[in-house]
């Protein structure tokens, strides 16, 4: 079977504490991911749930190549990601791109939405003309569920779900294969966070993506992971099936973490 | 039983270029001591504005209408404000700065979100809470006050409180963080403690010790409990009773278990078929978003998103009726 994502025994550690007045000789290091190995299969939604501080979005910036490790492998579609430079490099990131948590906080308010849905285009295709990368664009929005007339709007004007929709639009106008979701839902309320999931959804097949889902929610990565990997302290103590590891978890943090989710009573239960 | 607060048609208004709002329309709510009432609403429904009323924290430049009651404290000894107080307690609509001053923490507390930004950094936790103690009665010795402290501390079930008082924000994990918090809330022994999202920011584990702890305090001190949030399975998990507001109105109000599995209200229906759960389901999203108070529609606020919509509810805002025992909803299907 051919991988989309390969990852072997990573591993990055970090100096804690720090600060102008420590002396660096003292300090201390703490491993963010710990030997870390595991693959995804092209169409997967793999998601990497843990409490905050196990090193779930450290393992995620590795594999943007947006930090590097001190130690392990990263093959993309068997290539080696960790060795890749320059003209390499940029090429290959077309091919990851990466959703926000806070849609507020991710969208810079002094460009039009036009031109943030755009601007990666106007990175990787310098050669097309402006035109052509606002109609790309507004095709773009318009698949996420916005108006083209959003284009010439600034990112102030729309509300958190129309929001992390625009970081939807940027994420997908390059056509990635694998799409990083960092707590893409976590800071929306419940009935946009739905719309959000299902967009979700609907866009991993329509442009056949790969999920790398990252959240701190059981119950959401329940609605869309295919697989789900369990993250404590650096390391991924357990990882499967969705199904085998939410109904048969076999690491008691699993129990743990699935036994404190709090749970809306079901008609007809006492 | 009579209820401890019983708040009577609170309105805020606000201020906007557009004109005045209201975040808090025309809500009536009661909460009995030793009872919790569970307040479900997504961002801009008002929940936070109405817990801010009751606190006497609004901004600048609001206007307040209708009556909050607070009843008395037993063998409580207000010097210098029996004057005011009647057999009902005393309405909090209207008293001054000065007057509310003496009600804040000392018989409604309040914890937030964010526990860190609710702490001062730069100050010893201990500290923190000896102030709170200190700001009602600033003559107690240090011995007493000492004692008041560790015992605020235990209530909130901080581990080893003699070195934690000694310590930072900073070098609190957030769980413990939101347990000084906690404390300093119930340093002064408050009827009503008002909780809003404060189980948001923290893990899942860390949330289940803090809910856990907030049921057990509001059972063993007789507290009146406020839980606002937009979880609808931590509601499930903290309130006896349940009240969801929508625009500012409270559209449903009820038993817990009765809103949460026979909801009568189309919202209320609509956020339950949209919150995931561990059980792998097809989410039913509401369509829309939440209307913008400078432009509600003219009469359900939810019938422009509600998909039982029909012509009479866009005449008048309809008026909360009987669903059921001690179950309202404000729906012209009911």
């Amino acid at each position: 079977m051919s991988y989309l994502l390969k990852v072997r025994h990573l591993r990055k550690s970090f100096v804690r504490g720090g600060g102008v007045f420590s002396d660096d000789t003292k300090r201390e290091r703490f491993t963010a991911v710990d030997d870390v190995s595991f693959e995804v299969a092209p169409g997967e939604t793999f998601a990497i749930v843990g409490e905050s501080g196990c090193g779930k979005t450290t393992l995620a910036r590795i594999i943007l190549r947006l930090i590097d490790p001190d130690d392990g492998v990263v093959l993309f579609e068997e290539k080696d990601l960790l060795a890749m430079k320059g003209k390499v490099l940029r090429a290959q990131r077309r091919q990851m791109q990466m959703i926000f948590q806070d849609p507020f906080a991710s969208l810079n308010p002094r460009m039009k939405v036009g031109d943030i849905v755009a601007e990666p285009l106007a990175i990787h295709e310098p050669e097309r003309s402006e035109v052509h990368r606002l109609a790309c664009a507004a095709e773009m929005l318009q698949r996420v569920g916005l108006d083209a007339a959003a284009l010439n709007r600034y990112p102030h004007e729309f509300s958190g779900g129309q929001r992390q929709r625009i970081g939807i639009a940027r994420a997908l106008i390059l056509r990635p294969k694998l799409v990083v979701a960092d707590e893409a839902v976590s800071a929306l309320d419940v009935s946009v966070g739905a719309q959000v999931l299902l967009l979700l959804q609907e866009l991993q097949k329509e442009f056949h993506l790969t999920y790398l889902f990252i959240s701190h929610s059981l119950p959401v990565v329940r609605q869309l992971a295919t697989h789900i990997a369990v993250m404590r302290a650096g390391q991924m103590i357990e990882y499967g099936p969705a199904n085998m590891i939410l109904q048969k978890p076999t690491h008691i943090y699993t129990r743990d973490l699935l036994a404190a989710v709090p749970e809306i009573p079901q008609p007809g239960q006492v | 039983m009579a209820k401890l607060l019983c708040v009577n048609g609170l309105t805020v208004q606000l201020p906007t270029a557009a004109g005045w709002v209201k975040p808090v329309n025309e809500v009536s709510l009661q909460i009995a001591a030793g009872e919790s009432l569970g307040l479900v609403g997504e961002s801009g429904s008002g929940k936070t504005m109405l817990s801010l009323a009751l606190m006497g924290l609004l901004p600048v430049g609001a206007r307040v209408s209708g009556e909050v009651w607070l009843r008395e404290k037993e063998n409580h000894n207000a010097q210098g404000r029996s004057s005011q107080r009647h057999a009902e307690g005393e309405n909090l609509v209207g008293l001054g700065e000065e007057e509310f001053r003496s009600v804040r923490g000392r018989e409604i507390a309040m914890i937030f979100q964010e526990p860190m930004t609710s702490l001062n950094p730069v100050m010893r936790i201990g500290a923190q809470i000896a102030e709170a103690i200190l700001a009602h009665e600033p003559k107690m010795e240090r011995e007493k006050l000492h004692h008041r402290l560790l015992s605020a501390m235990e209530h909130a079930a901080m581990p080893e409180p003699v070195e934690r008082a000694q310590q930072f924000p900073h070098q609190l994990s957030g769980g413990l963080r939101q347990r000084a918090m906690i404390a300093m809330a119930l340093a002064q022994w408050p009827k009503l403690l008002i909780a809003d999202e404060p189980t948001t920011a923290l893990d899942v584990t860390v949330q289940k010790q803090i809910l856990d702890l907030l049921d057990r305090l509001r059972r063993e001190l007789q507290l009146a409990l406020l839980f606002i949030t937009h979880d609808l399975a931590v509601v499930a998990k903290v309130a006896d009773r349940v009240a969801v507001m929508y625009a500012g109105r409270i559209v449903e109000e009820g038993p817990a278990r009765k809103v949460l599995t026979a909801p009568r209200h189309p919202y209320t229906q609509g956020l339950l078929a949209a919150s995931p759960t561990l059980e792998k389901r097809k989410l039913t999203p509401i369509p829309g978003m939440v209307p913008r108070l400078t432009d509600l529609p003219p009469g359900c606020a939810f019938a422009p998103r509600c998909s039982l919509w029909r012509a009479e509810c866009d005449q008048a805002v309809p008026e909360l009726r009987t669903a059921g025992p001690d179950h309202l909803a404000r729906c012209v299907l009911i």
